[in-house]
């Protein structure tokens, strides 16, 4: 469905992602799972073509994202959607306005379909009743849900999900765990969801991809990654706070920074 | 001891300076592509007609108010300084033609163009830079829709309609304004007023007024639009690509000013 080869992306001096091969398999749903910087975030974007790569290909539909005309990739999105970590709703539009952006935009149905459709997605996320509310009227949990009935609002074949549960309490982040895997099972999409949540990305994932400063440390199902012997594999799901993986950045001594003195 | 060591501080400063200078280079061919970019999608499909009428109306209507206040007491503090220098000379009669000629050749398209950076530019750059921060654009992007059509190219071609019209309100209303405060206050002859700037005005300081307001209008458009794009996507970086916009645009207008007004002298 989507696949990387040799895929890296620098920003300056910093290697945000390291040369990579990555498989994204269809109908199912793959978590790249990580801590903060781990990079997993750039590789979404690399995925759904909204970062060009520093060096390698991304192939969606047989076609690469990184070299097709601007207008070609346009018309390729049609055939994605993605909830972003902060929900990224049009402030100048009101719920049932942003659900049905994508369908006025693409689309030439009636106006009564259009309703309809939009009706159909918020009582999927369990927003029927609110279409009139402005964004700026929601809460956290709720735009993620509105987000996500706009992905949907084109019954795309791949949606990407940036941090989905981020920010929400445990029923709100439940409540959208569940309809990620509902949703992807029942109309046989593909799906990637960028999570730091180790239960949320386990308990949904058919794949799981691990990433550590920028690179692949494991790859696997969900059992695969369960039973990994790997010690940053171990101490990334268990969240421990001591391990391989180090809680601070290695920097010069901080008897230096303390005393003032050059090294 | 190194010979050129007393020189190293002009080198760190012409070494600043020509850093600046590439980076200035760098945006002002950024700011090229993203405006060529934008203005290719012109004659193509989807249309952005609805989009071009609601930043008409944010950019021209919503600006009405200002540019008719600014252009009435523009007017009014022009008779008065004018009045009391031509009397010197004993030449009222031309208070109408000074007034007329300051107005439309010059202060007309150079202060309208400062009320809307000020009203208009810093929105303009301000909302695309929250758009950024927010990811609404990566979300327009995702939907398929390109923002560079959507979002900058409606901006700019209503920043150069708007500001040639605004322009036109402002010198109507300047001046008005200025035969308020000469004839009714100050006592020049009404004939004389009209008269004399019917006679001096000619269709070549129309026209000069006229390009002054369209290039100024573009530029607006093309810096706002441009800051707001490239913003960094943080609270900090959008107030800094305001202030920068806001800076930039006026500058611009007033360095572009003297180059169109040599040409149009």
């Amino acid at each position: 469905m989507i696949r990387g080869e040799s895929l890296s992306k620098t920003f300056g001096d910093i290697q945000a992602v390291k040369p990579l091969d990555i498989h994204i398999r269809e109908h199912g749903i793959t978590a790249i799972m990580g801590g903060s910087g781990s990079g997993k975030t750039t590789l979404l974007r690399l995925l759904s073509g909204l970062e060009k790569p520093s060096s390698g290909h991304v192939w969606f539909a047989s076609e690469d994202l990184g070299r097709i005309p601007e207008r070609r990739l346009f018309k390729l999105r049609e055939q994605m959607g993605m909830v972003f970590q902060y929900s990224a709703l049009l402030n100048s539009l009101d719920v049932y306005g942003n659900v049905a952006f994508p369908l006025h935009e693409h689309t030439n149905l009636d106006e009564e379909i259009i309703r309809r459709i939009v009706m159909m997605k918020l009582e999927q996320v369990g927003l029927r009743g609110f279409e009139h509310l402005m964004p700026s009227e929601l809460s956290g949990g709720m735009a993620k849900r509105v987000a996500f009935a706009r992905a949907m609002a084109m019954d795309p074949r791949v949606v990407f999900f940036d941090e989905p549960t981020s920010g929400l309490d445990p029923i709100s982040a439940g409540v959208i765990t569940s309809l990620i895997h509902d949703t992807v099972r029942k109309a046989h999409m593909t799906a990637v969801v960028v999570t730091h949540d180790v239960h949320a990305g386990l308990s949904i994932a058919d794949h799981v991809i691990l990433m550590w400063q920028g690179a692949i440390i494991a790859s696997g199902s969900p059992d695969d990654i369960r039973a990994s012997e790997d010690e940053r594999v171990r101490q990334f799901i268990e969240g421990r706070p001591d391990g391989p993986i180090p809680f601070s950045r290695s920097t010069r001594p901080y008897l230096d920074d303390l005393l003032g003195t050059q090294p | 001891m190194n010979p050129t060591g007393f020189l190293t501080p002009f080198f760190a400063f012409f070494g600043r300076l020509g850093r600046r200078f590439l980076m200035f280079l760098q945006a002002m061919g950024d700011a090229t592509v993203l405006s060529a970019n934008a203005l290719s999608h012109l004659l193509r499909r989807p249309w952005q007609g609805r989009h071009f009428v609601m930043q008409l109306h944010a950019l021209g209507v919503d600006s009405l108010v200002i540019i008719i206040i600014t252009g009435a007491f523009t007017g009014m503090v022009l008779a008065l300084q004018g009045y009391y220098t031509l009397a010197k000379f004993g030449s009222e009669s031309l208070l109408g033609a000074g007034v007329a000629l300051s107005i439309i050749r010059e202060l007309g398209p150079v202060l309208g163009a400062f009320m809307v950076i000020g009203r208009a530019g810093s929105s303009i750059t301000a909302e695309i830079g929250i758009m950024r921060v927010t990811e609404q654009l990566d979300a327009l992007q995702m939907m398929a829709v390109n923002p560079k059509a959507r979002i900058i190219l409606p901006r700019i071609v209503a920043a150069t309609i708007a500001l040639p019209l605004l322009v036109a309100i402002f010198d109507v209303i300047g001046i008005a304004a200025g035969y308020l405060v000469g004839v009714e206050l100050l006592g020049v002859n009404p004939g004389a007023y009209v008269a004399e700037m019917m006679a001096k005005i000619t269709a070549h300081d129309l026209n000069g007024g006229w390009v002054k307001a369209i290039v100024f209008g573009f530029m607006i458009g093309v810096i706002c639009t441009f800051m707001g794009y490239r913003s960094e996507p943080t609270t900090e970086g959008v107030a800094r690509a305001t202030t920068q916009a806001v800076v930039i645009a006026s500058v611009g207008v007033l360095m572009v000013d003297y180059i169109l007004t040599s040409f149009f002298l």
